[in-house]
C-alpha cells in the first residue's frame, strides 16, 4: 500500500505567532521588573517569613550551616557557631530570589534541549522507524542548547555565592591567617569534597557538558540536513553509530551535571539517584513539550505524516515516564524516609516542615503522577488530542515546580516565595525557548524525506 | 453461542489473500463466526469487525482490587492486630506500604487478566476448545462459517470461500 502524503513540508514561522511570543516577553518582562520592585521595598511576598522561627525551621538553620545533621555533633565540626550568619539573621534579599528563579528555569529549559537530543539519539540507537515522521521537531528543541549554556555559566558567575553555599573561600581553611586559631567558618565536610566541587573545576564541567551536548546536536542535525539531500543509508549508519557513543556520554554527564547544578546546592546532602531523579524530572517534561508541539503543529495543519498512531505512541511515552518519574522520586524518598538518617532527611525535613513548602511537596505529587496516571491510563485518552495537550501543559509546571521544589528551599531556605518574579522569569524564558525552537524548525523542511524509515513511520499502524 | 454444530470451513495460505477474504465475504452477508491463524495477523480484527478488547478494564478492576487486599492486609496486620515499633515509624507508616501495595496491584492484575482471557477464549479447564483443522497451528489460516447463523445454501458459502481463494473448503461437525 503506497500512502501519498506529501513530505515536502516546510514550518513557517509567521509573524503573528512571532508577536504573541513577543507579548509573553513583554509581560513577563514587566513581571520581573514587578516582582523586584516588590522586593527593593520591602519583600512582602516572603510567605515563608510569616511564620514563626519554629523549632524545626531553627533545627535546620542550624543543621544547615553546621556541617552536620541536625541531631549529631561530629567532632571538628561541633561548633554550632559555623554556620552562615548572614543567612539567618535576615532571610535573603531579592537578588538571591531573582538568582534562585534564574536556575531554576536555566535547569528546566537545558533539561528541555538536551531531551530533544536525547530523544533523537534514542530514536537511532534502537533502530525506531514510527517517529521518524516529526523527528525535526526534538532536534529543534536542542537549538537552545547554546544559549543555555551561556545563560547557565552568566548566571553561575554572578549569582554563585547566591545559589551556592559551597563557593565561599572561608569553609576550606581549617585555620585562620595566623594559622592557629580555628576558622569558625571552616567545614569539614564541604572542605572534604573540594577536589570535586572548586570553581575551577565546576566551571570547567559545565563547559564540557555544554560542549559535548551542543556538539551533538549540531551534529545530528548536519548529517540529517545533508541526508535530506543526498538521501541513501550511509546517513542513517553514521547517525547511528554516534548517536550511541553520545547516549554513552550522556549517560555520564547527566548525572554528574545533576549533582553539579542541583545536589550541590545542598552541598552536606546526597542522594545516590539524584542523577537519574534530575534525568527523569527532564525526560517526562521533554516529552510532554515534544508532545504538545508535534499535537499544535498537526493542528495547524502541519506535520501530515503524523497520525493518530504516532500521538497514541507519545502519549503512551508520557504515561509511561510520569509513573518512571514517580518511581524514582518515591525511591529516593522511601529510602530516606526508612532510614531517618539525620544528614539525608534534614532534605525532606527542609520541605515536608514547613507550611509553605509541604503544600507544594504534595501538588508535584498530584501533578505529576496522580493526574497523568488517571487521565492517560485508557486508550481513548492518548488518541484524541485534547486530553494530551491538557496533561503535557499539566506535566510542564509540575516539573518547573519540581525543580522549584528542588532549588528554592536550599537557596531561599524557608523564605521562598511564588510571585510576579517567579511568573516573569518563566515567561521570558519559555517565550525564548519557543522563539529558538521555532526559529530552528523553520530554517529546515519539516520532515526528514529521504529518511529511510519514514516509508515504515508513515505505516506506523497500533 | 448457538446449539448448530455445522460449519463451513475454508483454509488459506496467505495472510493476504485471508485478510482480504474475510472482507469479501463478510462484503457479501455472510457471517463469519470465527477465524483461526497460526500467527497473528496485524489488522484481522478490525476487518472482521471485532469491538475493541475490553480487558484492560479488567485489568485496572484487579488492580485496584489489588491494592486494596494488599492495604487492608498490612493495615489488619500492622496497624490493628500486631503493632510493632520499627525505627519509631508510625504504626500506619503508609510510605512503608507503597512497594508491597504496588507489587500486590501488579501481581493480581495480571493473573485476574490472564485467567479472564482464559475463560473468555474458552481455554478454561472444563473448556472443550473446538478444533476445526490442526493445520491452524501449522501453515494454514482458517474462516470458519456456521451453518445456522447464515440464511444462505451451503453451496453458496463453499462458493463464495472458494472464490476468495480458499485452497481447501471442508465440512466440519462437531458433536
Amino acid at each position: 500500500m503506497e500512502i501519498n502524503i506529501t513530505k515536502e513540508e516546510q514550518f513557517n514561522f509567521t509573524s503573528r505567532f512571532k508577536k504573541i511570543l513577543g507579548i509573553v516577553l513583554v509581560v513577563g518582562i514587566l513581571a520581573v521588573i514587578g516582582g523586584i520592585v516588590v522586593g527593593i521595598s520591602g519583600g512582602e511576598e516572603h510567605h515563608g517569613a510569616e511564620h514563626e522561627a519554629t523549632e524545626v525551621t531553627e533545627e535546620f538553620r542550624t543543621g544547615e550551616g553546621s556541617g552536620d545533621g541536625p541531631r549529631t555533633h561530629a567532632p571538628g565540626t561541633g561548633d554550632p557557631q559555623a554556620f552562615d550568619m548572614a543567612a539567618v539573621e535576615h532571610g535573603p534579599d531579592w537578588v538571591t530570589r531573582l538568582f534562585a528563579n534564574l536556575w531554576i528555569n536555566n535547569l528546566f529549559f537545558t533539561g528541555l534541549a538536551i531531551i530533544g537530543v536525547f530523544f533523537v539519539a534514542i530514536q537511532y540507537v534502537s533502530q525506531a522507524g514510527w517517529s521518524t515522521g516529526f523527528l525535526r521537531i526534538p532536534l529543534a528543541m536542542g537549538a537552545w542548547l547554546p544559549y543555555a549554556g551561556v545563560l547557565m555559566l552568566v548566571v553561575f558567575w554572578f549569582g554563585s555565592h547566591d545559589l551556592f553555599h559551597w563557593t565561599h573561600e572561608g569553609l576550606y581553611e581549617k585555620f585562620l591567617a595566623d594559622g592557629k586559631t580555628p576558622n569558625p567558618e571552616y567545614d569539614e565536610i564541604i572542605a572534604g569534597k573540594e577536589a570535586y566541587l572548586n570553581t575551577a573545576f565546576y566551571i570547567g564541567r559545565t563547559i564540557a557538558y555544554f560542549i559535548i551536548w551542543a556538539g551533538a546536536f549540531y551534529f545530528l542535525r548536519k548529517k540529517s540536513l545533508e541526508e535530506d539531500i543526498n538521501g541513501g543509508t550511509s546517513y542513517w549508519y553514521t547517525l547511528r553509530k554516534y548517536s550511541a557513543i553520545f547516549l554513552v556520554l550522556f549517560a555520564v554527564t547527566s548525572s554528574t551535571a545533576a549533582w553539579d547544578w542541583v545536589m550541590s546546592i545542598d552541598p552536606h546532602w546526597f542522594s545516590t539517584l539524584f542523577g537519574w531523579y534530575v534525568f527523569s524530572s527532564w525526560w517526562v517534561s521533554g516529552l510532554a513539550a515534544i508532545t504538545l508541539v508535534v499535537i499544535l503543529l498537526r493542528e495547524h495543519g502541519y506535520l501530515k505524516v503524523v497520525n493518530a498512531n504516532h500521538v497514541h505512541d507519545l502519549g503512551k511515552f508520557v504515561f509511561a515516564f510520569s509513573i518512571f518519574w514517580t518511581y524514582l522520586w518515591f525511591s529516593q524518598f522511601l529510602l530516606i524516609y526508612y532510614a531517618n538518617i539525620p544528614e539525608e532527611s534534614i532534605y525532606f525535613i527542609e520541605r515536608l516542615s514547613s507550611d509553605y513548602y509541604s503544600p507544594i511537596f504534595f501538588i508535584n505529587l498530584v501533578i505529576n503522577f496522580v493526574f497523568p496516571f488517571f487521565v492517560l491510563m485508557t486508550r481513548d485518552a492518548k488518541r484524541h488530542s485534547i486530553f494530551l495537550k491538557i496533561t503535557c501543559i499539566a506535566i510542564l509546571f509540575g516539573h518547573w515546580l519540581d525543580f522549584y521544589l528542588m532549588v528554592t528551599p536550599g537557596v531561599m531556605k524557608e523564605y521562598g516565595g511564588f510571585g510576579l518574579l517567579e511568573t516573569g522569569l518563566t515567561l521570558i524564558y519559555g517565550a525564548a525557548f519557543l522563539f529558538v525552537t521555532f526559529t530552528a524548525l523553520s530554517k529546515v523542511p519539516l520532515v526528514p524525506k529521504n529518511h529511510p524509515m519514514l516509508e515504515e513511520s508513515l505505516h506506523h499502524h497500533i | 453461542m448457538t446449539a448448530s454444530n455445522n460449519y463451513v470451513v475454508g483454509l488459506y495460505d496467505d495472510e493476504d489473500v485471508l485478510l482480504e477474504a474475510v472482507q469479501k465475504v463478510r462484503k457479501s452477508g455472510v457471517h463469519i463466526e470465527e477465524v483461526y491463524t497460526p500467527f497473528p495477523v496485524h489488522g484481522l480484527d478490525e476487518v472482521l469487525g471485532y469491538k475493541r478488547t475490553r480487558l484492560p478494564v479488567a485489568a485496572f478492576l484487579f488492580g485496584l482490587l489489588g491494592t486494596i487486599l494488599a492495604f487492608t492486609m498490612m493495615i489488619g496486620m500492622y496497624t490493628i492486630d500486631w503493632k510493632m515499633n520499627i525505627g519509631g515509624k508510625d504504626f500506619l507508616p503508609l510510605p512503608d506500604f507503597i512497594p508491597i501495595a504496588f507489587e500486590l496491584t501488579v501481581l493480581i492484575s495480571a493473573l485476574g487478566m490472564v485467567n479472564v482471557f482464559f475463560v473468555v477464549s474458552n481455554l478454561k479447564p472444563w473448556g472443550i476448545p473446538r478444533i476445526f483443522d490442526l493445520r491452524t497451528t501449522d501453515n494454514l489460516h482458517l474462516i470458519a462459517l456456521n451453518l445456522d447463523a447464515n440464511t444462505i445454501p451451503v453451496e453458496e458459502l463453499r462458493k463464495v470461500l472458494k472464490e476468495t481463494g480458499a485452497v481447501e473448503v471442508n465440512d466440519k461437525t462437531f458433536e
